[in-house]
């Protein structure tokens, strides 16, 4: 079976999307940051698409580099939340405007 | 070294010395480090100046006409790219004019203070305030350039901004410094695009390269470009002197102590902008609508604000509204294309503005603090020195002959009369409503009955009860000084027996090329001079009718005119009506005394639409996203209109 | 297949001409079809290229090696000037650069096209490097009083400035990325460092969901350029424009767009601005100074190269998107500070409009802007490092207060401190003899320049607006005291004081003090710390003789080379 390479761009681009909305209706601070990854990983579909497309190896190594990144922001992210989360009991990030105007 | 850095120098080194006078262990018999030195050092400073700037002209009189002008450079601001200044002082007979009445004027203001200010717990800064403002303006007039002019400008807005709010426990003074700021800023606003054009234009800021070859007339300016500078100059120069439609802060600005008020009006402050005006001859001469507007917004203040002064019951807000009407003659003048003439009578205000003033000032402090005229009256028996000083600056104000006010104004009404009769007439009613609205002050405060007796009575204050005394010498000498300048020196621009010395002496500045001589016949002189002095009789005579037996004639002080024709109230009304509510409840905890509280204008609708936005701040993450992503959305937007096409 | 090797061998300078369908485009650094040669290997490093990011790495290993060796509270004041150090080391790496380039005028890519070697890059390198040094030096006080001291602030400054360097030498979009996320990780820690401080936890949080946000959207943008134009390096990128004239492709604008967004969320630019003055609230105030001045540095850096070296053909369509986002970032910045009562927050919006002039320069697309705009961003690191050093000290200990109030009076109690304050303010006003006027000439000249007049009027009516609060803090600073005896009042936000007790048990017993200690200052001076005191005279004379004298604008004509 043939899948045109559009279709790859158009569903990368639709994750996109999702984890976009995701991030801007969700109130859970975690929910937040797997939107975050989901948008990082359509962005990885949309260089491997490319990549084949151009026929050009340089997409497929910039993956690497993105996975990586997304490893540390996680490392980070996760540990920000903890600390901040460590005397809260709910994880919403709404409970966050003390600092506003 | 050139006696011109002497005047720079003198206040620069007074205000430094007092701002850090603050910070010695020197403690006077009072106390803290206030008491008279430093305001005797002020003066001296300022006074100094004085004397370098008598030096200055009597060495460039020794000189030829055209050898009267040189450029000192002071430093060269170091050249980068097309932009290079250097900051340097122009000595020539317009900046040296100038510099000795503001360093003359300012120093008998600044000997004033100190028996003023006696006592007050800021005495310092009031000094620091003083010597740094005759330095700003000195720095203003003497630049040899439109930038270093510009931060003088500058400097004396901040200057008046810091003497205005010098009480600013007051709120009223708080406010009244704001709005001075703010509708500075306006005028400032003007002037940085005329000085953005102007470099784009002549590639410099220096008078010799832009106003040089054109006053030689050498070279020409479209017409296009002269209004464009004139207008924005003139924007700045409105603002500075307090013209229509700017001129709303100056009566505000009595707020300041006494001194401040004479050294605003008389001699520093508003003449800024008729000195912008003059110093702009060159490029105004290009632009014939520019030199109509000019005209016309001088002779509209002149009317507008003497209107407006006929029913202030403030003694210095009468005088405050009356100085914008002057300054009105000193743009009219200037706008007929007769700079001299609107020089002359701004030396003219300077002398009998500071002393009526300084009068006003001696009568307040004797009534203690008392600045409503219905509650004076009487006051010429107490008062052997003020009254007869008051009465000098008064019928010289009123252009009754022979005074100084008559002859400079008379020459206004001539230039006016020579470029429309229309402006002549507006000139010649604001005379009579000037005569008019000084007999009523005159009267009010120092004929009839004596109504601060009863008025203290019924206070039963302890401290009021002594009858009114007269000032101390620091006070009565520059009153006494005044006084004389202000009957004779009118000589120094008189029009018959060769006395125009001010004109001959103004002459290489406004060269025919930029200001064309025009001759008034000399039966129309006698014709103007006569029908002026005959309004300015009449309106003295029915001020003596309206005004000798009573204090209170409603039928002749209606409301509109007692608040300004209601400007004021409805700008504030229309800039801040709806927004209001929401300004009082968001005020600041802080510093409420000194910046906030309600202005009008400009300065509320930028804070408040600051407040409106803070709400798009909610501080909720989602909603930042969401801003984020709109922000976004809105481009790729755009670029989605731009693709394939 | 692709072996691992080879994807090594695309990073570096191919070995010329080979055959099996491998082609070596003819720049000599990309290489399409997949290549056998083994000679394809070989990668030239000029390591004279990147001296700063390695002393400050090499730097930053030896410093977290040093703290295993030593005993955990070794010594005060060892790391900061560690710091400093490694700091003064990448500087003069950086100088030695600058002449080692000479004035040689096109940008050289090196390391596998990764890295653009030139002057531009080196002025960013220096900018970074003096960014370290008085970060360090201000931030050791501040975290000794907030009992915070340690290594970790240190390493992450490095690693930050590491970052940004490598953001500001970029020769590729993916480098870019790389940088930006080196940086962001950093600084999103170092925002939420003050671990006592609820609103610290805050900042960091907002900044690390809003960064992570902007991050992905860049990199989608980075994805779709290279999609329609086949590489990553910008230099390729340019070249592949200029070859094939493509009418607006929709693929190549939305990536543009979305690059915007990415780095203008960074250089806090109106619309993407809204983390910026609730982080610079939050963090810890010299690292909000240190932030202000690397994020924003390294931000335009970015925007710079991608806009002029890679899609400098595309002007026609950015230039509106960044007069508009000028405009946006120039009024907003200006009006929301007039109506702020929190010292820190104000400077927050200013810095936002301080931004947006340099978005002015940005847009002219000229030599002149760039040099303008260059010459702001390199004078504004002394004054907001400067003006946040001297906030930082009045704050007293756990940054108990930083309203309007905090700084009444300062003139009479600490005349000199004043007097640097009143130098960086006049700074960001634009008061002749100041860098700050020049910077504002500059980029708004080169508007002038280009036919712009509203901009340029739009520029100078922000100014006069922004005047207003730096003017009123100024006076402030030389107002009396209000008469009222004891200590200032405090108001803690409620939830510093009631929320500290509850939380989950395993793991607040980590060996943190969980109490916020707040102090607020005392009446009469507070103490600068010889290091601060150093910071701020640096700043202060420098923003001076900048304002008074050539060699700055000198220096930022000379790194001008992206024209």
């Amino acid at each position: 079976m043939n899948v045109p390479s559009a279709w790859y761009l158009i569903l990368a681009a639709v994750l996109f999307g999702i984890g976009a909305t995701g991030l801007l209706v969700r109130r859970n601070v975690l929910v937040m940051f797997m939107c975050i990854e989901l948008m990082l990983n359509a962005v990885n579909l949309t260089f491997v698409t490319f990549a084949r497309m151009l026929n050009d190896v340089g997409g497929q190594v910039d993956v690497f580099f993105v996975l990586v990144v997304a490893a540390a922001e996680v490392v980070v992210g996760l540990s920000i939340i903890v600390a901040m989360f460590r005397r809260r009991a709910a994880a919403t990030a709404d409970d966050i405007h003390g600092l506003k105007g | 070294m050139n006696a011109a850095y002497v005047i720079v120098a003198l206040p620069l080194a007074g205000a430094i010395a007092l701002l850090f006078a603050g910070c010695l262990p020197i403690r006077g018999p009072v106390g803290k480090v206030r008491d008279p030195w430093s305001g005797w050092l002020a003066t001296a400073m300022t006074l100094g100046a004085f004397v370098a700037t008598v030096w200055v002209w009597a060495t460039q009189v020794g000189r030829s006409a055209s050898g009267r002008s040189s450029d000192l450079n002071i430093f060269t601001w170091i050249p980068v790219g097309d932009l290079h200044v250097n900051f340097g002082l122009q000595v020539d007979p317009l900046s040296i004019l100038w510099c000795l009445f503001v360093t003359g004027v300012g120093g008998l203001i600044t000997l004033y203070s100190i028996g003023y200010m006696k006592g007050d717990p800021s005495f310092n800064r009031f000094f620091f305030y003083l010597n740094a403002f005759v330095f700003s303006m000195v720095v203003l007039v003497l630049a040899d350039n439109y930038l270093f002019s510009f931060l003088g400008w500058e400097g004396v807005g901040f200057c008046s901004y810091g003497l205005v709010g010098f009480w600013f426990e007051r709120n009223s003074a708080a406010v009244a410094a704001k709005k001075a700021f703010v509708t500075n800023r306006v005028g400032d606003f003007g002037f940085m695009i005329a000085l953005f054009l102007m470099f784009k234009h002549f590639g410099s800021f220096n008078f010799s390269a832009v106003l040089g070859p054109l006053s030689a007339g050498h070279a020409t300016l479209a017409a296009s470009t002269a209004t464009a500078l004139t207008l924005l100059l003139l924007l700045g120069a409105v603002a500075k002197s307090a013209q229509l439609p700017l001129y709303m802060w100056l009566p505000d600005a009595m707020e300041g102590p006494t001194p401040v008020s004479a050294l605003i009006h008389a001699a520093t402050m508003v003449t800024a902008g008729v000195y912008l005006i003059a110093r702009s001859a060159p490029i105004i001469h290009f632009s014939s609508s520019g030199q109509w507007t000019i005209a016309w917004i001088g002779a509209a203040t002149a009317l507008f604000a003497a209107t407006i002064a006929c029913n202030q019951n403030d003694i210095k807000r009468v005088l405050a509204y009356s100085t914008v009407s002057q300054i009105g003659y000193m743009v009219l003048g200037e706008g007929s294309g007769d700079y001299s003439a609107g020089i002359y009578h701004t030396v003219m205000h300077a002398f009998f503005k500071a002393l009526l003033f300084l009068s006003a000032g001696a009568v307040i402090h004797a009534l203690h603090d008392e600045q409503d005229m219905k509650r004076m009256g009487g006051l010429r028996k107490h008062l052997r020195i003020t009254f007869p000083a008051f009465i000098i600056g008064y019928l010289a104000l009123s252009a009754i002959p022979p005074f100084d006010g008559f002859w400079s104004k008379d020459t206004v009404l001539a230039a006016a009369f020579h470029k429309s009769p229309a402006l002549w007439a507006v000139g010649v009613i604001t005379a009579g409503l000037t005569a008019y609205y000084m007999t009523r002050q005159v009267i009010l405060v120092f004929y009839g009955q004596a109504r601060w007796a009863d008025q203290s009575a019924a206070h039963g204050a302890a401290g009021h009860s002594a009858p009114p005394h007269e000032a101390p010498p620091t006070m009565t000498v520059p009153l006494v000084i005044l006084s004389v300048a202000s009957v004779l020196g009118w000589l120094l621009n008189a029009p018959f027996g060769g006395l125009d010395f001010i004109n001959r002496w103004l002459a290489p500045v406004f060269p025919a090329a930029i200001a064309p001589s025009f001759a008034v016949h000399t039966g129309t002189k006698w014709i103007i001079g006569l029908v002026a002095t005959a309004v300015a009789v009449a309106g003295v005579l029915s001020g003596i009718a309206a005004w000798r037996r009573q204090v209170d004639r409603p039928a002749l002080e209606p409301a509109v005119l007692a608040h300004g024709w209601y400007i004021d109230e409805g700008i504030a009304a229309a800039v801040s009506g709806p927004l209001a509510r929401t300004a009082s409840d968001l005020s600041f905890e802080v510093d409420a005394k000194l910046v906030d509280g309600s202005v009008n204008g400009i300065a509320r609708l930028a804070a408040e639409s600051g407040r409106q936005l803070r709400r798009i701040q909610t501080g909720y993450v989602r909603n930042y996203a969401l801003g984020i992503g709109a922000g976004a959305a809105v481009i790729l937007f755009y670029v989605a209109l731009r693709a394939g096409s | 297949m692709i072996q691992p090797l080879h994807l090594l061998g695309f990073l570096g300078q191919a070995s010329p001409a080979s055959s099996s369908g491998c082609t070596i485009a003819p720049g000599g650094f990309r290489v399409d079809g997949f290549c056998t040669d083994p000679g394809s290997l070989h990668i030239p490093v000029a390591y004279r290229s990147i001296i700063p990011v390695l002393v400050l790495t090499i730097g930053a290993l030896v410093m977290l090696a040093l703290s295993a060796v030593l005993p955990k509270r070794a010594r005060p004041g060892l790391w900061p000037a560690l710091t400093a150090l490694v700091g003064a080391f990448s500087l003069a790496g950086a100088v030695w650069q600058w002449y080692d380039l000479g004035t040689a005028g096109a940008a050289q890519p090196t390391i596998g096209g990764q890295i653009f070697y030139d002057r531009f890059s080196v002025l960013f390198l220096i900018l970074i490097s003096i960014a370290v040094i008085f970060g360090a030096l201000s931030a050791d006080s501040y975290l000794r009083r907030e009992g915070l001291d340690g290594i970790e602030a240190y390493i992450l400054m490095l690693m930050s400035a590491i970052g940004a360097m490598l953001m500001a030498q970029s020769g590729s979009l993916i480098m870019l990325f790389l940088g930006l996320e080196i940086m962001s990780i950093a600084l999103y820690v170092m925002a939420a460092y003050h671990r006592r401080r609820t609103q610290s936890g805050e900042a960091g949080l907002k900044y690390f969901i809003l960064g992570s946000f902007s991050s992905a959207l860049f990199l989608y943008g980075v994805a779709l350029i290279y999609g329609a134009t086949g590489s990553v390096e910008f230099g390729l990128i340019g070249n592949f424009l200029t070859g094939n004239v493509i009418a607006n492709n929709g693929v190549l604008l939305g990536g543009m767009a979305l690059v915007i967004v990415g780095l203008g969320f960074k250089v806090a630019a109106v619309p993407f601005h809204y983390w910026t003055p609730d982080v610079y609230q939050g963090s810890p105030t010299p690292f909000t100074g240190y932030m202000a001045a690397v994020a924003k540095a390294a931000g335009f850096a970015g925007l710079f190269r991608v806009l002029t070296q890679a899609l400098g053909t595309q002007q026609a369509n950015w230039r509106p998107i960044i007069w508009l986002m000028a405009v946006l970032t120039l009024g907003i910045g200006s009006v929301m500070a007039i109506a702020q009562k929190d010292l820190k927050r104000m400077m927050a919006y200013s810095s936002i409009s301080q931004a947006g002039y340099v978005l002015v320069g940005l847009q002219a697309a000229s030599a002149t802007g760039t040099s303008g705009a260059l010459f702001y961003l390199f004078t504004y690191i002394f004054v907001i490092v400067g003006t946040f050093a001297v906030i930082g000290l009045l704050q007293g200990r756990g940054e108990a207060r930083s309203d309007l109030g905090v700084i009444r009076g300062l003139g009479r109690r600490q005349p000199l401190l004043a007097g640097v304050m009143l130098v960086f303010l006049l700074a960001q006003a634009g008061v002749p003899f100041t860098s700050g006027f020049l910077a504002k000439f500059y980029v708004i000249q080169a508007a002038v320049q280009r036919g712009q007049y509203w901009l340029a009027v739009i520029a100078m009516l922000a100014a006069a607006i922004a005047a207003f609060f730096y003017l009123r803090i100024a006076l402030l600073m030389y107002s009396s005291d209000p008469a009222e005896p004891g200590p200032l009042p405090v108001d803690v936000p409620p939830a510093d004081a009631g929320v500290l007790t509850l939380g989950l048990e395993p793991i607040a017993s980590l060996d943190l003090e969980t109490t916020l200690v707040i102090d607020p200052p005392s009446r009469g001076p507070v103490p600068v710390p010889l290091a601060v005191g150093a910071v701020l005279a640096v700043s202060a004379a420098f923003t001076i003789a900048a304002g008074v004298s050539s060699f700055a604008i000198d220096f930022a004509k000379q790194a001008t080379t992206l024209f």
